[in-house]
């Protein structure tokens, strides 16, 4: 079947099976391999992607459920070769070790933030409740998405 | 994890929907938010030839009161439900809900149709829905029925609904004045299914005294359950203590949990008792007592 979509506002097509799923044609198909497959069962969050803006786990989808859909992954943040205010905080802060959450964890703070610009830290331990990080104890991730809260607001 | 192949539909109308599943019977499932049926495809216990994607029927995604009911329309999202200002100063049950169902990412594709229509006693809107005295409006190639949800769900994974029929709304009665509720469930971590959970829902009437009274129970039998013996002891009389810890005690009588991972048999019981009286206590504090 022919799924025509768009990621981080490039356009793309391809005719995939119905039982491909989203992330599997993200990264196999189309080749963006930021977003990451974690545990494959809904729980980890790794594989997060905005569907017309709504964080949603890729995992968990079809790929010809994205027909027509505007899509964003964690390629689309940086800008003119200059990372987002979110990859820099995690970066600053240290919100990442082994590194394979953190694509999730972007894509679901940065839909939050676009919402909530001043959240609260328990604001953002709910936002982010539904990605899973095994290394850091969240306490870094937390900093890093208050770090670009503040620098989006200016 | 790959999921048998199938054939995919993705039918505009309500109309060519119906006709798609009357066709196909048994071989093919609705495809609502998929937050439940696809993790079961991917593990293969369902291997549907057929999936019907109700995702691009229009006008099914609604929040409004009207003619004494708040009406849900079957698409909407829980986060929709999560994020109404009207489910939020209106129907704090249906808050405390939505806002402990799965995590944040599930909930952005999750409905509120998918929850009931599942038929899973794990499921948290089940149980809301109990409390809360609803009906589920089906559509069929037959027409419209409107299926009360005390008799909705009739065995594990199994409604009420007939292999044609498309869950198109949910109905709750407008809430009359000094009414309150609120939903307690006990987790071992965001996003995994309740060890128990307890809705309930009353008002109280001009003398004090519980004019109407709703108890669902998550995840502690093979169906939801409504706990009708501990309704029963709350209504018509005033919500003191001691009548709050016989309908707990009662709610925990009603529950017939299995021993899992998270609990023992008496465990859980034991939970829904003490959930029981919570959820009473808080529903009577948002009530106004």
């Amino acid at each position: 079947m022919l799924v025509k979509l768009s990621i981080n506002g490039e356009k793309h097509e391809a005719d995939v099976e119905p039982r491909l799923l989203l992330v599997h044609m993200i990264r196999e198909v189309l080749r963006l391999t930021g977003t990451h497959i974690g545990c494959d069962t809904t729980h980890c969050g790794a594989c997060t992607i905005l569907m017309d803006g709504r964080p949603v786990k890729s995992c968990t989808m079809f790929a010809v459920q994205a027909q027509g859909k505007a899509l964003m992954t964690v390629e689309g943040l940086e800008q003119n070769d200059k990372l987002h205010p979110l990859q820099e905080g995690f970066m600053a802060e240290h919100g990442l070790q082994c590194g394979y959450c953190t694509p999730g964890m972007l894509m679901t703070s940065y839909a939050f933030l676009k919402k909530y610009p001043s959240p609260t830290e328990d604001d953002i331990r709910r936002a982010i409740s539904g990605n899973l990080c095994r290394c850091t104890g969240y306490v870094n991730i937390v900093k890093s998405v208050q770090y670009a809260a503040a620098k989006l607001r200016g | 994890m790959i999921p048998a192949a199938f054939e995919y539909h993705a039918p505009s109308t309500i109309g060519e929907a119906t006709a798609l599943l009357a066709r196909l019977g048994e071989d093919a499932k609705v495809l609502s938010g998929g937050q439940s049926l696809i993790p079961l495809m991917k593990l293969r216990l369902a291997s549907p030839a057929h999936v019907v994607d109700i995702n691009g029927i229009a006008g099914l995604t609604y929040i409004r009161e009207a003619d004494g009911f708040l009406r849900i329309g079957g698409l909407t999202r829980e986060s929709e439900l999560e994020e109404s200002e009207l489910i939020q100063t209106r129907y704090p049950l249906l808050h405390d809900t939505a806002k402990v169902i799965a995590d944040p990412l599930v909930r952005n594709l999750a409905t509120v149709g998918g929850n009931l229509a599942h038929g899973d006693p794990a499921n948290d809107h089940p149980a809301t829905m109990l409390a809360l005295g609803a009906e589920v409006v089906a559509v069929g190639t037959k027409g419209e029925r409107r299926l009360p949800i005390a008799s909705f769900f009739t065995g594990p994974f199994v409604t009420s609904l007939k292999p044609d029929e498309i869950l198109v709304e949910i109905r709750i009665p407008t809430p009359a004045a000094r009414s309150g509720g609120a939903y307690l469930k006990l987790e071992r971590k965001v996003g995994d299914f309740a060890t128990a959970a307890v809705a309930a829902q009353l008002t109280l009437g001009a003398s004090g005294a519980c004019d109407q009274v709703g108890i669902g129970l998550t995840n502690v039998g093979l169906t939801p359950i409504k706990a009708t013996k501990a309704e029963a002891a709350l209504k018509g009389k005033a919500p003191d203590e001691a009548t709050i810890k016989r309908a707990a005690e009662l709610a925990a009588e009603a529950s017939e949990p299995a021993a899992d991972l998270r609990g023992s048999v008496e465990y859980k019981k034991d939970l829904v008792r003490v959930l029981t009286a919570r959820a009473l206590r808080k529903a009577l504090e948002r009530a106004g007592r």
